[in-house]
């Protein structure tokens, strides 16, 4: 395998509870290399702590999580003597573009639930170079678009606030880069679509809108977190489609997850399946879905109903 | 009974947006008889879910007209309409969206034994006990709240409220998608047990073209409001005919599939 874009190592989250409520442990003990290049699927159903992954890899946990263990970052490899570094404590925040990053105060926590996409200020070298920076160096794609996308901002702003952000472009340089990714994500009219409003889009095309921005500081990283669970069948497929090309043409590594194995299996070159918050089964697709080694991984395959499932009810004359 | 189960004929339904009018349900008709599953299949916006809210009268239809168990469905009023909705339930999504969450299991149970005065009082704990058993929950899940139990009970749940005024027919909407696999199969093998013993039919709306393949007995396929597509579910997967049919099978997600993007 290539070099590890992303190293995780006995990573363990810990969600602060309620008043009276003890911490929740979404994750526990994991030890995961992601390569660069690669598409790793992150698989599990609800409580698995597959999306506490995502988060934490891409800084986007809450400031009241507790975290132990590290996630390290080689994706800038130009300094190389800088210390182990322990999770990002810097997190994204929106509507702060005209901040310049030395006056930046510590970012409040739930700025940094809102949005891996933008961060304030031109860019700059990140002071620790195993630490990923959000919104430049991972773009994160959520599950649902009309949630992460601004609704009183034009479509046109917010992919283009993303490229002048991180590449220090004026707005009539910004706005004709997001024109560009507009196309590439495969908006009918991108020139039209950046006067658009997310309203005004439908469910597939404001996920593209999203993917556009959270590609649009070129990062080495795209993490999508149940991006088209919440399109239907056939918009699904047009999306992971483009996430493979995107993907593909960049040279950008994919960390995908979902709960659906098959979806999964279509799309990554290896898989991991996470459950109650470890991961159960890291191997190949082959190797997971041919061969699984963990009864779990068996249980999820065999919960799958697929196109060639033996029918539960007779259909037909029989009735 | 001699004749459909449900019978609908020409239904239609639109919705004023902003931009115009959405014919949202245009000209749908289609009969279910007892015990069957029909499966109601399309994209986001086909009107499988305005379909189903027209048979539950959740929305009153522009045109057309519903027969149920033999009678003028669109037609009854008041207590009427309340009476025979006893025999025609529904089970949503989101069980937490669709009960007061505070409300404990045997309020929830209690409801529809009490408004449709299925048994008397006094034998009230007696039957919620037993739908718990039936659907397979524990009796001493009763005093526990909707919101602290799981999503797989508190689906469990809305089934054993669904069947408490023994239905005849009872409108799934999207009833499944939102649990997990391993959960999923179990719902569905209840709802199945159901059907066999109390010949309940099912309007199963949903997008998981395997599980409709396996678990339903015909299929309609909507796209833009009108029926593009029906026949024995089986038969329609295996082979559709429509463009939208052969879209949604291709863009079922199976293993090692190698899709292209459509350009």
């Amino acid at each position: 395998m290539t070099a590890p874009l992303v190293s995780v190592r006995d990573l363990g989250v810990a969600y602060a509870g309620g008043r009276e409520a003890r911490a929740r442990q979404a994750l526990h003990g994991v030890d995961l290399d992601i390569a660069a290049g690669e598409r790793l699927a992150v698989i599990g159903e609800s409580g698995s702590g597959k999306s506490t992954l995502a988060l934490a890899i891409a800084g986007l946990l809450p400031g009241t999580a507790g975290v132990a263990g590290s996630i390290q970052w080689f994706g800038n490899r130009e300094g190389q003597r800088s210390p182990p570094s322990v999770l990002p404590d810097i997190s994204p925040s929106r509507g702060e573009i005209s901040q310049s990053p030395a006056s930046k105060p510590l970012i409040s926590p739930l700025e940094g639930e809102m949005s891996g996409r933008t961060e304030g200020g031109e860019e700059r070298p990140s002071k620790d170079t195993r630490t990923a920076r959000p919104g430049r160096d991972i773009g994160f794609v959520f599950q649902d678009p009309a949630a992460s996308l601004d609704p009183v901002l034009s479509v046109g702003e917010q992919v283009a606030e993303v490229a002048r952000a991180h590449f220090g472009l004026d707005w009539t340089h910004a706005y004709a880069r997001a024109a560009d990714l507009l196309g590439r994500v495969r908006l009918p009219d991108p020139r039209g679509a950046l006067r658009a409003f997310p309203h005004q889009l439908s469910g597939g095309q404001k996920q593209r809108v999203a993917i556009a921005a959270a590609i649009a500081a070129r990062p080495k990283l795209l993490i999508a977190d149940e991006a088209t669970s919440a399109l239907d069948a056939i918009v699904q497929a047009e999306i992971v489609a483009l996430l493979r090309r995107l993907t593909e043409e960049d040279g950008m590594t994919l960390l995908f997850v979902s709960h659906d194995i098959a979806l999964a299996a279509g799309l990554a070159d290896r898989i991991a399946v996470f459950r109650g918050g470890g991961m159960v089964e890291l191997g190949s697709v082959a190797q997971v879905i041919e061969a699984p080694r963990h009864a779990y991984t068996r249980a999820l395959l065999d919960a799958h109903i697929g196109l060639d499932a033996v029918p539960l009810v007779a259909t037909g004359q029989a009735r | 009974m001699s004749g459909p189960l449900l019978s609908v004929a020409g239904l239609s339904k639109r919705f004023d947006r902003a931009g115009g009018t959405v014919m949202a349900v245009d000209g749908v008709s289609f009969a279910m008889e007892p015990g069957e599953t029909l499966a109601l299949a399309g994209p986001s916006g086909s009107g499988k879910s305005t379909v189903a809210r027209l048979v539950t009268r959740l929305v009153e239809p522009d045109a057309g007209a519903v027969s149920f168990e033999g009678q003028d469905w669109l037609a009854l009023r008041g207590a009427a309409l309340r009476a025979r909705r006893a025999r025609l339930q529904m089970v949503f999504q989101d069980p937490l969206a669709a009960f007061n969450p505070r409300a404990t299991v045997a309020r929830v149970l209690d409801d529809p034994l009490r408004i449709h005065g299925i048994v008397a009082r006094s034998e009230r704990p007696r039957r919620i006990a037993a739908l718990l058993e039936r659907v397979g929950l524990e009796a001493s899940l009763a005093g526990r709240a909707i919101h602290e139990i799981s999503g797989g009970q508190r689906q469990r749940v809305a089934i054993a409220r669904a069947i408490a005024t023994k239905p005849s027919l009872i409108v799934l909407d999207e009833a499944v998608s939102a649990l997990d696999v391993s959960v999923r199969a179990k719902i569905v093998e209840l709802l199945l047990d159901l059907q066999r013993e109390e010949k309940i039919a099912y309007l199963f709306i949903g997008h998981d073209l395997g599980l409709m393949r396996v678990a339903a007995h015909r299929l309609i396929i909507l796209d833009g409001g009108r029926i593009a597509e029906q026949g024995d579910a089986l038969a329609v997967i295996d082979a559709p005919q429509s463009a939208i049919g052969k879209a949604l099978v291709a863009a079922a997600p199976r293993f090692f599939r190698t899709d292209r993007e459509a350009s």
